[in-house]
């Protein structure tokens, strides 16, 4: 049954009007800021009950829980926004378990003085995530802070899920002889957010790829429940999960260059900027490690979905105690692919 | 030492500069350094400056060495 | 992308290496120097050296301005950054140098200092248009190829009469460098650092040309190839300069002839020699005091020289007692021969300047090559 909404005097200015010190004080202001903002985006039954908590039944079985701040600049940027990214980053670590995700928790730290017309933009991106994704946001909180003290806005979402049974997926399950997959092109996102940067000045087509991969991953799961480890290369890209994986599982790894997909336009922009695209974030791939039986079965399941079609086999897991990841180079060469110390600067030199 | 590409000149535009294309990356760069520069040409690009036009023919035959191999063999790496 | 992907062909650089095996001669090993940072970073990001046959070395020279800023100069933009009304503009590169103290421009960012990092010359020049009540200053570094954006820069501030610009000059000489190298006694009379050819940089050539290398290879009687950056442009290097010592010629080769002439950017040249002079001597991190080989603004630009607007600390800070940066850089030593390679000194914590950025030799050695130290123990 859903509440009749509560009317206020006077709706919203989303046209001209900003966030401020009221709309966090807990009283009328906010809550006319989370009704027509908020649960008239999000709007489902647990949230449109209006308490502190949203109420929801489980099924038995093992549950996973995952939270993740998003303070990205800037806040739009080409293929998505901080409210989708929001959506998708926690959907998918609750899917790098395996697990089927229920639903998330949404808070909101905003600055005074954000345009209302921005916030309204973002929490439709995210309400528009969260439909597509299926996993609705079932409560939430709103504080705002004084000017200067936040970007704009700080987004927090926490998720939950439950784990199919029979399924094992962590980070320290990799073992030697076990097949590197990933789904797909790798830095795009982190192209398309720096693209956005005033400083660097570049245009590209390339849009973020944020996406939510729960789907992708049920897919694969049910096609092998026996994956080792799934993971999603965001910050540090694809090369430092890699070497965080390695560490977990105490395994080293080889790993093919000429088999990583790339696309053209963001080898471009590395070149430029001299940056390497190993290391550049991704919001819309999964790595995947897998015994070598399920390896052929999992890329043809990946290929045939939307979010894996450029899936590919880019190398295996073997014995070292150093926990390295070695790369084949396209020249046949070898070098190691070593853990980022902190983020890529792009370089002149 | 100095990272820099090489990229295709699309369009001259005033104040001496112009858009360059690197690989689907639009960038506009100056042209102060260099002369003569047109659409169609390819520049190397430093921080935002084109320092040289690559010349076309001596891009071939440098391509052409790397094949002059004779009887030698590739080698697998060690 | 045109022009590098060709040159990034894998089954030609495996055919070039098979050339340079048939041609080298197993008697005798060839030490070759790639003077320049982008080259050692393509050798270690391509793994270049496994393609190499065992006898024929490279070694890694100094050509990293950012490796051999000396620390004081470090601690003198930082100084800079915290003046009253300053923004310091500068590459993403110098941004995690350590200075002093453990500090960096990036650290000093975050003390609240206004420090921006920014892709070109011009994008400072417009900060400064846009900022009028800021002084904005320029940390220029960089060898020959990146000298003409600042000259660029620096007069068209004049022509702007720009009154809150100006330049911390530190552009550095690429023969004064290489005549260091090659005037070291361990080079010259000892004998210690056998080096018997050199790459030649590629972008520093395309300004300078290919001319003032020919006096090396005279006076030094040691080859000089001058090449691209890709993998095949070096491994066609490599095989050019085998070949010379074969033949025992000391000649200047130029194998980046798509982007290199003798005589180089004359209008580049012609505005450097506008707007900057040489300073009689300058520190080098790990060479010590080089003479003539780094440039000041000139008078008539003095007005832009962030060094006469304010009153800069000049200090010198040494290096820590047990990093072996210098004999690195002079090709003495390898980064495995120093104590604090991997144990101390990291990319993370970096003690000396081969550690600092991504193209010095440790730092290139960490991060592409340090499995092959393993190996070696292992065996």
């Amino acid at each position: 049954m859903t509440l009749p909404r509560r009317t206020h005097p006077r709706p919203l200015d989303i046209v001209l009007g900003r966030v401020d010190l009221t709309h966090g004080g807990g009283g009328r202001a906010m809550a006319q800021l989370v009704d027509e903002l908020f649960i008239a985006a999000f709007d489902n039954e647990a949230l449109n009950r209006r308490n502190d908590q949203g109420a929801f039944d489980v099924p038995g079985g093992r549950m996973v829980m995952t939270t993740d701040g998003y303070v990205i600049s800037p806040l739009f940027f080409p293929g998505g926004d901080i409210g989708s990214l929001a959506v998708h980053g926690t959907v998918n670590d609750v899917a790098m378990a395996g697990a089927v995700p229920i639903s998330l928790s949404a808070s909101f730290i905003i600055e005074e003085g954000f345009p209302l017309a921005d916030l309204k933009r973002i929490v439709a991106s995210m309400a528009k995530a969260s439909k597509e994704a299926g996993v609705p946001v079932i409560t939430g909180d709103t504080k705002v802070v004084e000017k200067g003290k936040g970007d704009g806005v700080f987004i927090t979402t926490a998720g939950v899920g439950m784990v199919p049974p029979g399924v094992a997926i962590s980070g320290d399950q990799a073992r030697p002889g076990d097949v590197i997959l990933v789904s797909g092109t790798m830095g795009d996102h982190g192209v398309a957010v720096m693209s956005q940067r005033e400083s660097l000045g570049f245009e590209t087509a390339i849009l973020s790829d944020s996406a939510a991969l729960h789907t992708l991953v049920a897919a694969m799961v049910t096609a092998a429940p026996g994956i080792r480890v799934l993971r999603d290369p965001t910050r540090g890209g694809l090369a430092s999960t890699l070497n965080e994986i390695a560490g977990q599982s105490g395994i080293g790894m080889l790993i093919e260059e000429a088999a990583i997909p790339v696309r053209p336009e963001v080898k471009g922009a590395c070149e430029l900027l001299g940056l390497d695209p190993l290391y550049v974030a991704n919001e819309g791939k999964l790595i995947c490690i897998c015994a070598e039986a399920d390896a052929e079965a999992l890329l043809t399941v990946m290929r045939g979905h939307p979010l894996g079609r450029e899936a590919a086999r880019i190398g295996a897991c073997r014995e070292d105690s150093h926990h390295f990841i070695q790369m084949r180079t396209a020249m046949g060469g070898n070098r190691v692919v070593d853990w980022l110390a902190g983020e890529q600067l792009p370089r002149i030199c | 030492m100095c990272l820099a590409l090489p990229a295709l000149v699309t369009e001259l535009l005033p104040d001496d500069s112009a858009k360059v294309n690197l690989g689907g990356i639009a960038k506009t760069v100056s042209l102060a350094l260099v002369d003569g520069v047109a659409v169609g040409d390819y520049v190397i690009v430093h921080v935002g400056y084109a320092l040289s036009r690559i010349d076309p023919e001596e891009a071939a035959e440098t391509l052409a060495l790397f094949e002059q191999l004779g009887q030698f063999e590739a080698e697998p790496a060690a | 992308m045109k022009y590098i992907d060709e040159y990034r062909d894998g089954a030609k650089a495996q055919a070039i290496a098979g050339a340079i095996k048939a041609e080298a001669d197993p008697a005798r090993t060839y030490h070759l120097m790639e003077f320049c940072g982008g080259h050692t970073h393509a050798i270690s990001r391509y793994g270049l050296e496994d393609l190499l046959p065992a006898n024929v070395r490279m070694i890694h020279g100094p050509g990293c301005p950012v490796c051999v800023l000396p620390i004081g100069r470090i601690d003198a933009a930082i100084w800079l950054a915290r003046q009253d009304g300053v923004t310091l503009c500068t590459y993403g590169d110098m941004l995690r140098v350590p200075g002093s103290q453990r500090l960096s421009l990036l650290k000093a960012k975050a003390e609240g200092c206004d420090i921006r990092m920014v892709y070109s010359t011009q994008d400072a020049l417009k900060l400064a248009q846009s900022l009028p009540d800021r002084q904005v200053v320029f940390f220029a570094i960089g060898f020959e190829t990146t000298t003409p954006p600042t000259a660029v820069a620096l007069k068209q501030a004049k022509a702007l009469d720009l009154k809150n610009f100006s330049v911390f000059c530190n552009h550095v000489l690429t023969p004064s460098a290489i005549t260091q190298i090659l005037d070291s006694p361990e080079v010259r009379t000892l004998g210690t650092v056998k080096l018997d050819g050199f790459i030649g940089p590629a972008h520093v050539s395309t300004i300078i040309g290919s001319r003032p290398y020919e006096y090396f290879a005279e006076e030094y009687q040691r080859p000089v190839v001058i090449a691209g950056f890709e993998p095949l442009d070096v491994m066609q290097a490599v095989r050019m300069l085998v070949r010379q010592i074969n033949d025992g010629r000391f000649e200047v080769e130029n194998e980046f002839s798509r982007a290199v002439t003798r005589d180089g950017n004359e209008k580049a040249k012609a505005l450097v020699a506008e707007l900057f002079e040489l300073r009689r001597t300058f520190e080098w991190r790990g060479l010590g005091l080089v003479p003539y080989s780094a440039l000041r603004i000139k008078e008539p630009y003095a007005a832009w020289d962030a060094e006469r607007r304010w009153d800069v600390p000049q200090d010198s800070a040494p290096d820590n007692k047990a990093c072996e940066c210098g004999a690195i850089l002079r090709g003495v030593k390898k980064p495995t021969d120093c104590k604090l390679f991997g144990t101390i000194c990291t990319p993370e914590n970096p003690m000396g300047s081969c550690m600092v950025s991504a193209e010095g030799a440790c730092a290139a050695h960490w991060t592409y090559g340090r499995f092959r130290d393993v190996e070696m123990t292992r065996q």
